[in-house]
């Protein structure tokens, strides 16, 4: 029984959205398995809760940062969908709003940032300079977009882009996150390495002497 | 007109520099220029220098026809910033400088191979994107002449094993950027910075080689953001007196008050970071509320909030609209009524003060020798207003005060940037009531091409002296472009200025300072 | 004024009318247990969306006002979402102490709550060394916040551990001797007689004077720092060393730690109500019947709960107005100016009290 419906957010219809052919593509993958009612109100209930309350981690390498400042400010005020708690530890943030051109030097400490947070983690790149390299595709020194290095959610363009169209992309994340299972897919705890490997090689030598 | 470029055998650098300091008492050292003049003319360097009390300039050229081992003699005991220009100069082009005590990369990864600014390296092939940790050394470097003519290797060390060193960034809240500060720390107190930078290097002046002169006008707001307007004019002022294309007075007029426009919204982001750096979160609210009708003003006739894309070669993009003036007087009354307000909620507050009295402070000699241009030179009493040294636009024309103070700690420079946001409304006061009538573009060819030379334009933008130095071959593309950076010499004199210092205090120094980093990095 | 010991000692004669004693003893525990636990959360969650409209009020905007009515439901949404993230456990870290940590924080929030005399005869710990007790428990709170600091194996979060450590155990000793001047015009330890001589003779404020005002702002900065808030923030402080020292703990311990924080604000308001402002007594002027009787009829607890949030209200505005002090001038405050300060205002208090010029 098709039990996730489409996402809704205050005071802006459904229809104004852009994308929504990927969201109603997810939701029928995700209807297609069927849930029990318990589970899937649960669901909601936490889904609810987690759009609400997305706390984005301070990063910002250049121009877009300024925005995401102005963004804060009293004007646009982010505060009013409740983002403006901007942790600036890793693993106390939701989502990293990627702001600003990423060069190849900034790469690994941007993936260590990635790796550091806490699941469930989103990403949203801002800018053209994280969609695609932006003004800079002549350099050679700038990453070209930075889902090479991270699994993207929202793709925000703009040079910089406006602080509306920097709502309008947490907008999408919030629905996004209101169709996701959660309770079996996203709340994952990552594996330790360490303990994986040595669980394969165990793995590996019990196989071998089996054969033997 | 082109620059009067004297060459100097790279034998006979040290003493001619030296020489040039001492008798002519050239003290600032402008520009450190690494160039590469192809098969011919070898790998070198172009120093621009000037004299702080005299006003009087010198530009100097030296290579080296050794592209396998270029060495050229160092000047960082002169300059206290050539350390950290010619380690740039080292990053780019591989140029070795004997006896600079810190000879390591400035921008790229330590472990970059080749020098991406030669015209014959190709970087993207070899170096493909790393995903592992950069390995940050520990010592470094030291080249020098053996006796007997060969050249030796020192190693200087920069942090002893048993130091504690501290990793302030690259992601860190109030850098402003991306910068990497690894501080050594004794307790609370720092002793050392050594500053890690590149985080946002994007090429740009490589880029701009491969560019015509109307497509480089486009990389130049994405620089130092929070002074788009200004360094865009600085380029295009540079390109139309190397054309020699005449600019119409409305133009000038329009151009001078948005340049003031933009240094009074580059103020009050500074204050707003320096406040919520320290901790009073609220007056950050306050200056943005400003900010955000200066911004509207900028989106109505400009085009763009931050990055604004507004001069070009000859003019302007568009014209300004007709209720500009009205706009702007509003933002004025608006602005002056509220400036007490932030001298009430944190200039004048006792936490505040004992935070900023007396700390990093900067003496004359020093701002001079790391060429701390801007507000932060002009808290330690060095006049080093480009506004006045070499007026362009309608600045010799208007009459503005160069605000000066004495002592040189944090309070003088943030002192330094209120009055001047104040200053700078009594300047757009006197011109915005007059803009002539006239064209907004001034008819030109469309295809740009600079005569044979070297040309260099300052302004005075929002942090400092920023430069465009052009070197044309006669094509449509610059065959060097370079910016002097307004930032870089802050970052070289944090050092200096934190020893001693607590973590605490280098924050708020930082703040301060105010540089911007892509600027740093270009 | 309603006296809250008739409902207690009606509900024991029931129980113990049903089962033996122990028994019902356990019951009321459990009950009391279950009344702590659940005011402490409500208080939290109040607490936080009090000081995101105020903060956004101070700051010439609106706070959160799209997650129901007028943002009412923002903070439970918050909470939803630091139930479910992941709790991170690193390699490195000692694993016992760093999620040991936070537990040590909460149960010192918890203990001083029980102290505090919420109305007339609703008081959860009543011992005759009540003040005593109370600074004893405020001590744990800092061997969490050590503890955080020193397991999570890094750099920053020992650089705050270490500042926090010094701030708070200096600002304990003003602390003990602010509370040590209101004994001496009390005469007793004990919370509930402290506000029940204030109920008969006026609040402690009005009736010590020049001592007691001082007194009570020494407090306010002392009671301050004691929450690591406002301008005393440094070992959390948010633009210097990221997150301080709780950079590495993620998800639900995390989640103590903050709610702790509210919930210390909220102990040092209402300890302030307590012993300086009268507690659950109400305002009286002698003389106008009328008016006290009037005043009389308003609950007790809503005096103490409004009294409690007009302290917690006014560290909210110190906090969103200055700017943060540096370690050393934190700790140059304390030793150098309120600890002699609070020194001679014992003095002061003792001559008041000897020479009966009490008001």
């Amino acid at each position: 029984m098709a039990l996730i419906r489409k996402p809704k957010i205050k005071s802006i219809p459904y229809e104004d959205f852009k994308d929504n052919e990927s969201l109603e593509k997810m939701i029928d993958e995700l209807n297609a398995h069927g849930t029990n009612v318990v589970v899937a109100s649960l669901d909601k209930l936490i889904n609810w809760g987690r759009s609400n309350s997305l706390w984005p981690l301070t990063f910002g390498t250049s121009c877009c940062a300024i925005e995401l400042m102005a963004l804060g400010a009293a004007r646009f005020d982010m505060a009013r969908f409740g983002f403006e708690v901007t942790r600036t530890s890793p693993r106390q943030a939701d989502v990293i709003l990627v702001c600003g051109t990423i060069t190849n030097k900034m790469t690994p400490v941007l993936k260590r940032l990635y790796d550091q947070m806490a699941e469930p983690k989103y990403v949203i790149a801002i800018g053209g300079c994280t969609c695609t390299g932006g003004p800079f595709t002549k350099s050679y020194h700038v990453v070209k977009g930075v889902d090479k290095i991270l699994p993207v959610d929202v793709y925000v363009p703009g040079c910089p882009p406006r602080p509306e169209a920097f709502l309008y992309g947490m907008m999408q994340l919030q629905r996004k996150v209101k169709i996701e299972n959660y309770l079996g897919t996203v709340n994952r705890k990552e594996k330790d390495p360490y303990k994986e490997e040595a669980k394969q090689l165990k793995k590996e030598i019990f196989n071998q002497e089996e054969k033997a | 007109m082109t620059l009067d470029i004297r060459t100097v055998a790279s034998s006979e650098l040290h003493n001619e520099m030296m020489r040039l300091k001492q008798e002519r008492h050239m003290d600032f050292l402008v520009n450190l220029i690494g160039m590469d003049w192809g098969e011919e003319g070898g790998l070198g360097v172009i120093y621009m220098l000037e004299s702080s009390k005299t006003g009087e300039t010198a530009e100097i050229k030296t290579s080296t026809m050794d592209r396998e081992h270029p060495y050229l003699q160092t000047v960082s005991d002169i300059w206290q910033i050539a350390n950290i220009y010619e380690r740039e100069v080292y990053d780019f082009y591989g140029i070795i400088f004997l006896n600079h005590p810190d000879m390591r990369r400035l921008f790229l990864r330590e472990d970059w191979q080749g020098f991406p600014f030669r015209k014959d390296d190709k970087p993207e092939e070899e170096n493909p994107l790393r995903m592992d940790n950069e390995p940050l050394a520990d010592t470094t470097k030291e080249y020098f002449i053996n006796a007997d003519g060969s050249v030796g290797v020192k190693e200087n060390v920069i942090f002893a094993p048993d130091d504690y060193v501290i990793n302030i960034g690259p992601q860190h809240p109030s850098t402003h950027g991306v910068l990497h500060m690894r501080t050594r720390l004794d307790g609370e107190t720092v002793t050392k910075i050594d500053p890690v930078l590149g985080y946002i290097h994007r090429g740009v002046e490589k880029i701009s080689e491969s560019l015509t002169y109307p497509q480089t006008l486009a990389l130049t707001d994405r620089l130092d953001y929070l002074s788009a307007m200004q360094n865009r004019h600085a380029l295009c002022m540079c390109i139309e007196k190397a054309i020699g294309l005449e600019i119409t007075p409305r133009v000038q007029y329009i151009r001078t008050i948005m340049d003031e426009l933009q240094r009074v919204a580059s103020h009050l982001l500074y204050y707003g970071a320096l406040v919520m750096d320290v901790g009073a979160l609220t007056a950050f609210f306050y200056t943005f509320r400003e900010r955000e009708m200066l911004l509207k003003i900028f989106e109505d006739n400009f085009g763009g909030r931050l990055i604004m894309n507004y001069n070009t070669i000859g003019g302007v993009m568009y014209d300004i609209r007709p209720d500009f003036a009205k706009q702007v007087k509003e933002f004025e009354k608006a602005l002056r009524k509220r400036f007490h307000e932030y001298q009430d909620i944190y200039s004048t507050n006792i936490i505040a003060l004992n935070r900023m009295v007396g700390v990093g402070t900067l003496s004359q000699e020093q701002a001079i020798s790391f060429g701390c241009a801007g507000p932060t030179g002009r808290a330690c009493g060095w006049h080093n207003d480009v506004r006045k040294r070499h007026p362009y636009a309608l600045y010799d024309q208007v009459e503005f005060k160069e605000i000066i103070r004495e002592e040189g700690d944090s309070n003088a420079r943030h002192l330094n940037r209120m009055d001047e946001m104040l200053e700078s409304l009594n300047i757009i006061d006197q011109l915005i009531d007059n803009i002539p009538e006239g064209d907004f573009q001034t008819k030109r060819k469309p295809i740009v091409k600079l005569p044979e030379g070297s040309f260099y334009q300052a302004v005075e933008s929002s942090r400092g002296e920023f430069g465009v130095f052009i070197e044309s071959k006669g094509d449509k593309s610059p065959y060097r472009l370079h910016y002097r950076s307004n930032g870089l010499p802050l970052i070289a004199a944090m050092d200096t200025a934190c020893r001693g210092e607590k973590i605490a205090d280098l924050i708020a120094i930082g703040g301060t300072m105010d540089f911007v980093i892509p600027d740093i990095d270009r | 004024m309603f006296d809250f010991s008739i409902i207690t000692k009606w509900f024991h004669t029931l129980l113990t009318g049903v089962m033996p004693e122990w028994l019902a003893i356990g019951i009321e525990c459990l009950i009391v247990l279950l009344f702590i636990i659940l005011l402490y959360a409500i208080l939290a969650i109040a607490l936080i969306y009090a000081e995101r409209k105020i903060c956004a009020f101070f700051q010439c905007r609106l706070g959160p006002n799209r997650v129901g009515k007028w943002g009412l439901l923002q903070v439970f949404a918050d909470v939803l979402k630091m139930l479910t993230k992941e709790i991170i456990k690193l390699r490195q870290t000692d694993l016992l102490l760093h999620d040991m940590a936070p537990y040590f924080v909460l149960t010192a929030s918890f203990l001083t709550f029980a102290c505090i005399p919420w109305n007339k005869g609703l008081d959860i710990l009543d011992f005759n060394v009540g003040v005593f007790f109370f600074i004893a428990i405020s001590g744990i709170g800092v061997v969490g916040i050590l503890l955080a600091g020193w397991a999570s194996h890094s750099k920053y979060p020992l650089i705050g551990a270490m500042r926090s450590g010094a701030q708070l155990i200096s600002y304990e000793l003003s602390i003990g001797m602010t509370m040590l001047t209101v004994i001496m015009l009390n005469g007793t330890m004990q919370f509930s007689e402290i506000v029940q001589q204030q109920a008969d003779f006026g609040w402690n404020i009005v009736r010590g004077h020049v001592p007691a005002v001082l007194a009570f702002l020494i407090y306010l900065v002392a009671g301050n720092a004691e929450c690591n808030r406002g301008p005393f923030d440094l070992p959390e402080a948010e633009s210097e060393l990221t997150a301080g020292y709780h950079t590495e703990y993620s998800g639900m311990h995390f989640g103590f730690f903050y709610l702790a924080e509210y919930l210390n604000m909220f102990i040092c308001g209402a300890m302030a109500a307590t012993i300086f402002l009268g507690g659950w007594a109400p305002i009286y002027f002698p003389g106008m019947d009328g008016f006290n009787a009037v005043m009389g009829y308003i609950p007790g607890f809503i005096w103490f709960f409004g009294k409690a949030f007009f302290v917690v209200f006014l560290l909210m505005w110190i906090r969103w107005t200055f700017p943060r002090l540096r370690i050393d001038q934190l700790l140059s405050l304390e030793w150098k100016y309120l600890m002699p300060l609070s020194m001679i205002n014992i003095i002061l208090m003792a001559l008041v009290v000897c020479f009966g010029l009490t008001l």
